[in-house]
């Protein structure tokens, strides 16, 4: 399967089609708006006519005698029995008559003024400066409206006016298409230029059209409805309007008509190319199936989203691809992928047979698609695919050599790319190693949930397979999940441990002690097996578990969550509690370091053992919360209680003083504001205050306190929100606003500035709210629910936008920053030349080496 | 002991180098120790330099593309508890990067000379200065009077005092400043008559419209003003921008002073400004949110935006309308209008960037497709045919 590339497209040059390329490219001429015979056969000079390509399976292209799949569709034309106007050059045609002499064809200006403006559009265009350039021909192409009369042959000019959508109007009288490419065709070549147009790619007198190129048949097929009739495409639908207005046009100046009904005609034959160019321009009624649908005519086809710039050509459907619901699975690896079997016999790996592997493939062909692990085709040599079923296998069996490719179903090990939308940012597509496990759920260990920004309430992935050696070296090398720990974003590890494990690890190295027996069965169970082992004694603590993992000549000294030292001397854990800001996301130095230090195997490898060990020391250990957990010591309750009153207290003697008018004003406030602010601030600071008490008061070693202290999982603030006090409701950042009238809910008096009756919740969730207190609750979150709804797309468009302006954007071999026309925009990328991903936080670590060298 | 240094000036990013130098004191290192500390610095440096082909716009697009989706949409934000209402947010962080004219809310940090900041008064004083003035908020009415042909002004004397005004100060700087019209003394305030010869009553109702907006005093522009202390410095915080004319004025510090409109800093103070503006203006976004974007990411876009010498937003009128490839031009907004625009031109498109190659299914020239070790061989038959 050798596929050279032979030619590759260099540029792609653009222009309007002429009358006369479109006489060549055309093979047929269209003369009848009827479509099929009656036997169903395509009409020739019809729409359908074959000669124009094939979209029926038994025909035969007649233009190049292919068949439905390898006819790529051919050109015809139609004779216009009076031109008319492409709506699309409108403004263009205007620009033309505005700015040539209506006698000559000169543009209105003195031949020395062209010459000038001719040499500062080259100095511009040579300069790459092209919006200067647009400027330039703009302003000069707006001065010559004003000139009254040609310098040249010295006539009087009239005022052209457009009537919309395509009615040219000289002095209030109506210039026929016919008069407009009359005025265009005397236009000289040079004074194309100094409108800013080529003159060999678009002549004006082209935007006139008499000929019209028909597209092919194949851009628009019929489709074969399940009752045997046919549905035509919309553009066919359009195309016939014209050939049946055309022939009546045709008919009736052949006839001799009144002039009124010919124009009649012809302006009805200008509206109905106009609509197939496009259906959606102002002031021209839309196109409409009978339905009253309107027609997707050739505009429509391209424009937006599902058009065909953005939804076929900048983006591809691939083959070689699989999507199911993904599932956890906490002991498969970071860089693994469970794959139902289901899904593995589908998939397949192009296999080139050689003389080593032939009797391998021959055993996969042997078992065939049906059974795991088999193969499902066979490419000759001469590219020719054979599908492996019970009659072919005896003789693929017999015939297959070296040269041929066996296409085999995957199997554990092989390269795969992972991957879920939104694809935000690189790692939200990855290579894993592919594993096959029963089920019918794609797995994956939750640690690499963070990069993928996924969950398992029902989140669906996609699963690629790359099908050339190139493409699975470029994928293992550049896209594995161990090479993307360290976000370009901001220099941190994306990846580490998370919820239990942070908890598990806490608590293990925190004061955990374990016989020597119960130490090695942990480690054992966590698959950590390790020679150090042997050195434990009778009574083996959790630091020294945990030292087992590091590597040996590993040292370390960083600060756990609450600002305490922790040291790792020579891979012993000397000093301090392991958790959220050493192994976590974002923030976990320990995993950084030892990613720096070691290879990306090595680093990956600790984060999933201490992930591990983690996990399993919870198991070992039991970790539970019940709702006695969130309870609180009577006398702190009573203090919490106390707090709250004396809050609403001091509101309340502010909303006094403010009635009093003796409330001292804010700078920059009202009255009303200064109340707001003052009150908002006072029940903020009694939720902390209420957090700070709660915290003084619990047991350590109550779980709810060890996921907060361990950074595990919520904090401080969410305990003393369950046990004691929910605290302020703010809806955009301030107290809910009284929107019935002047209160938040009728039960209330009007215009109650109290707390309770702005969302002031003084309850805690175990003690239970009140209704309006719960509705209060329920109204943030649905703030919440709204703010990320609107979020959402703006942020998505602000994405594109960023992307598509900076998609080009690379590091040179010189080490500048240029894009794609080779312009600089940075000398050395952020001024220093640091990759972000590489580094530790964006920074050389300057404190770090010192360190280390002081150490030495 | 800088001779050391001077040494590793080409190896090693300046940032770095004074931080060592910093760090190097602190810990009374020795000289042979700093030179070791500064190998293992230039090592490590080299091993975090970027790679050659790195599609850095991509992974740029990409850090704000994602911590987008993070940002709130609280529009306006008041830090601490009297301050001026500033955008903040993910509407901020559009705005900045489309490059508007003008923010949805202009403001101003101004800062004023040593010799005017000793009591609280001199600056209470400086900043009523700088608050625009218009007639109308001295005025108690305006009355059009259709049979004299005037209008009538009502002055209000207890606004007056308020503010400081005295009636033939306002009448010394109407005359001045409002044009078309003859301004009289009257028992309660002015008469106004427009100068044209022909009075209707659009010139008269027009008239009396400017003379409510007549400026008295201050700048233009700036609607409210409120000094506060920051950072030990006392700062006059102004809603409305209008940076030219306050640098002009002799009491404030123009080193300091700054606005939020990129485009008054990239016309009073040069493009340099503009670019700092874009990346302090991001990065007080991105801290407010409590994110963690790389300062790099910030600057490289205003760099990109920047990069012209006029300021560009990232928008179909700006950058990615500029690029010179029709075809990635048109697969961002309005595809037809530049493919028209090019037929006409005949633009070429010579597929050096991505979106083009990944249309026509070619290798994109970054990363991994940038290297061409394949020499073409096309091209030496032909050279040997003309031989």
């Amino acid at each position: 399967m050798t596929e050279n590339i032979t030619k590759k497209i260099k540029s792609i040059k653009f222009s309007m089609l002429s009358p006369n390329s479109v006489k060549r490219m055309s093979v047929a001429k269209i003369v009848t708006p009827e479509l099929y015979d009656r036997e169903g056969y395509p009409v020739d000079g019809g729409l359908m006519d074959i000669r124009m390509g094939v979209i029926d399976p038994g025909l035969k292209c007649k233009t190049c005698n292919q068949r439905l799949k390898e006819c790529p569709g051919h050109f015809g034309y139609m004779d216009l029995a009076r031109p008319v106007l492409h709506i699309k050059y409108l403004d263009t045609i205007l620009r033309y008559l505005r700015s040539t002499c209506l006698e000559c064809g000169k543009i209105l200006v003195e031949e020395e003024k062209i010459k000038k403006h001719l040499k500062n559009v080259r100095d511009a265009e040579q300069e790459r400066r092209y919006k200067v350039k647009k400027n330039l021909i703009n302003a000069f192409a707006n001065s010559i409206k004003l000139v009254k009369k040609c310098p040249h042959c010295k006539a009087k000019q009239k005022k052209i006016t457009i009537e919309k959508p395509s009615t040219i109007l000289e002095d209030g009288k109506r210039l026929t298409p016919i008069q407009i490419k009359a005025r265009l065709e005397k236009i000289a070549d040079m004074d194309i230029i100094s409108l800013g147009n080529n003159p060999e790619s678009a002549k004006p007198e082209w935007m006139v059209l008499d000929i019209l190129a028909v597209p092919p048949v194949t851009i628009r097929p019929s489709i074969t409805l399940q009752s045997g009739e046919r549905s035509e495409d919309d553009l066919t639908h359009k195309l016939s309007d014209i050939v049946r207005i055309n022939q009546r046009l045709f008919e009736n100046i052949n006839a001799g008509a009144p002039e009124i009904i010919i124009e009649d005609l012809w302006d009805l034959l200008q509206y109905h190319v106009t609509t197939f160019f496009d259906n959606a321009v102002a002031q021209v009624p839309v196109a409409r199936h009978r339905s009253g649908q309107p027609l997707k005519t050739l505009h429509e086809r391209i424009k937006t989203k599902e058009g065909r710039f953005r939804h076929n050509l900048a983006g591809k459907r691939v083959n070689f691809s699989a999507r199911t619901v993904i599932s956890a699975d906490p002991r498969i690896r970071f860089n693994e992928v469970g794959v139902p079997k289901v899904i593995a016999m589908e998939l397949t790996i192009p296999e080139k047979v050689t003389e080593w592997n032939i009797e391998w493939l021959k055993g996969l062909i042997k078992q065939g698609p049906k059974n795991y692990p088999g193969a499902n085709y066979v490419i000759r040599p001469d590219s020719r695919k054979k599908s492996i079923t019970d009659e072919t296998q005896e003789a693929l069996l017999e015939e297959l050599q070296p040269g041929y490719v066996v296409e085999r179903h995957i199997v554990d090990g092989d390269i795969s790319i992972f991957n879920r939308q939104p694809s935000l940012h690189r790692m939200s597509i990855m290579c894993h190693k592919i594993i096959i496990l029963p089920g019918k759920s794609f797995r994956l260990n939750p640690a690499v949930c963070t990069p993928y920004g996924a969950d398992f309430d029902g989140d669906e992935m996609n699963l690629h397979i790359p099908q050339t050696e190139e493409a699975r070296s470029e994928a293992e090398i550049l896209m594995s999940v161990e090479n993307h720990i360290i976000s370009p974003k901001n220099g941190l590890n994306i990846i580490g441990s998370m919820e239990d494990a942070i908890s598990g690890l806490y608590l293990l190295t925190k004061n955990m002690k374990f016989s020597k027996k119960d130490a090695t069965e942990l480690l054992f169970s966590a698959g950590i097996v390790n020679d150090e082992m042997k050195d434990f004694k009778n009574e083996v603590s959790g630091k020294e578990i945990f030292s087992i993992v590091i590597p040996n000549d590993f040292t370390f000294i960083g600060t756990s969550k609450n600002g305490d030292d922790v040291e790792i001397k020579k891979g012993q854990l000397i000093e301090g509690v392991i958790d959220k800001a050493l192994v976590g996301e974002d923030n976990g130095q320990l995993i950084r370091e030892i990613y720096a230090k070691y290879d990306e195997q090595t680093g990956i490898e600790f984060l999933a053992k201490i992930f591990k060990l983690g996990i399993e020391t919870l198991l070992k250990s039991g970790f539970t919360i019940g709702i006695s957990d969130s309870d609180v010591p009577e006398k702190v309750n009573k203090k919490n209680k106390d707090l709250i009153e004396k809050a609403k207290l001091k509101a309340d003697n502010l909303i006094t003083d403010y009635e009093k008018g003796k409330l001292e004003i804010l700078p920059g406030n009202s009255m009303e504001e200064t109340l707001e602010l003052k009150i908002t601030e006072i029940l903020n600071k009694v939720r902390n205050d209420i957090s700070e008490q709660v915290n003084n008061s619990v047991d350590e070693n109550n779980p709810t306190i060890i996921m907060a202290n361990s950074g595990a999982k919520g904090n401080l603030l969410n305990v003393a929100m369950m046990s004691s006090c929910v605290g302020q409701q703010a809806i955009k950042g301030k107290r809910v606003k009284g929107n019935y009238s002047g209160r938040a809910l009728s039960l209330f008096k009007k215009g109650d500035p109290s707390p309770e009756a702005h969302g002031f919740i003084e309850k805690g969730y175990k003690q239970g709210l009140n209704p309006y207190e719960y509705f209060f609750g329920a109204m943030t979150g649905r703030d919440a629910l709204m703010d990320v709804a609107l979020r959402t797309p703006k942020s998505g468009y602000l994405y594109r936008r960023l992307s598509n302006a900076l998609q080009d954007i690379r590091v040179e071999y010189d080490s500048t920053v240029r894009d794609a026309e080779k312009s600089i925009i940075q000398f050395k990328y952020g001024e220093d030349g640091i990759d972000i991903a590489k580094s530790d936080g964006g920074k050389i670590n300057v404190k770090k080496i010192i360190k280390q060298i002081k150490k030495k | 002991m800088s001779d050391i240094y001077v040494k590793f000036e080409d190896k090693l990013p300046g940032r770095v180098l004074e931080e060592m130098k910093v760090e190097a004191k602190a810990n009374k290192l020795t000289d042979a120790e700093i030179t070791k500390a500064l190998n293992e610095a230039v090592k490590e440096y080299g091993e975090s330099l970027i790679s050659p082909g790195e599609s850095i716009g991509i992974i740029t697009a990409e850090s704000f593309g994602e911590a987008g989706t993070q940002m709130t949409l609280d529009v306006f934000h008041m830090a601490g508890v009297a301050e001026i209402q500033v955008t903040r947010g993910l509407p901020r962080l559009i705005e900045l990067f489309d490059a508007r004219k003008i923010p949805s809310t202009p403001s101003m940090e101004v800062y004023l000379k040593p010799e005017h900041t000793k009591t609280e008064k001199t600056i209470r004083k400086i900043a009523s200065y700088l608050k625009e003035m218009k007639l109308n908020e001295i005025s108690k009415e305006f009355t059009l009077n259709i049979m004299s042909e005037s209008i009538e002004v009502e002055l209000d004397e207890k606004k007056m005092r308020d503010f400081g005004f005295k009636k033939d100060e306002i009448y010394e700087t109407l005359k001045k400043n409002l044009k078309n019209a003859t301004i009289k003394d009257s028992k309660k305030g002015f008469t106004l008559k427009p100068d044209t010869e022909e009075i209707n009553l659009s010139i008269l109702y027009k008239l009396k419209e400017n003379a409510k907006d007549a400026l008295l005093r201050g700048i233009p522009k700036i609607k409210q003003v409120l000094p506060t202390k920051k950072d030990g410095k006392y700062v006059i915080l102004c809603a409305g921008s209008n940076l030219k004319k306050v640098l002009k004025m002799d009491q404030v510090e123009e080193k300091l002073t700054i606005s939020n409109n990129l485009f008054e800093i990239a016309t009073t103070l040069g493009i340099e400004a503009a670019r700092q503006a874009i990346i302090n203006e991001s990065v007080a976004v991105i801290e407010n949110q409590g994110l963690d974007i790389d300062i790099r990411h910030v600057m490289f876009l205003a760099d990109l935006m920047t990069q012209t010498g006029v300021v560009r937003g990232i928008t179909r009128g700006g950058i990615s309308g500029e690029k010179e490839s029709v075809l990635a031009r048109a697969s961002f907004e309005t595809p037809l209008n530049h493919l028209i625009i090019a037929s006409l031109t005949g633009g070429k498109d010579n597929l050096k960037s991505v979106i083009e190659n990944v249309m026509v299914n070619q290798p994109i020239p970054l990363g991994t497709g940038l290297p061409e070790l394949v020499s073409s061989i096309g091209d030496k038959k032909e050279k040997e045919t003309e031989k």
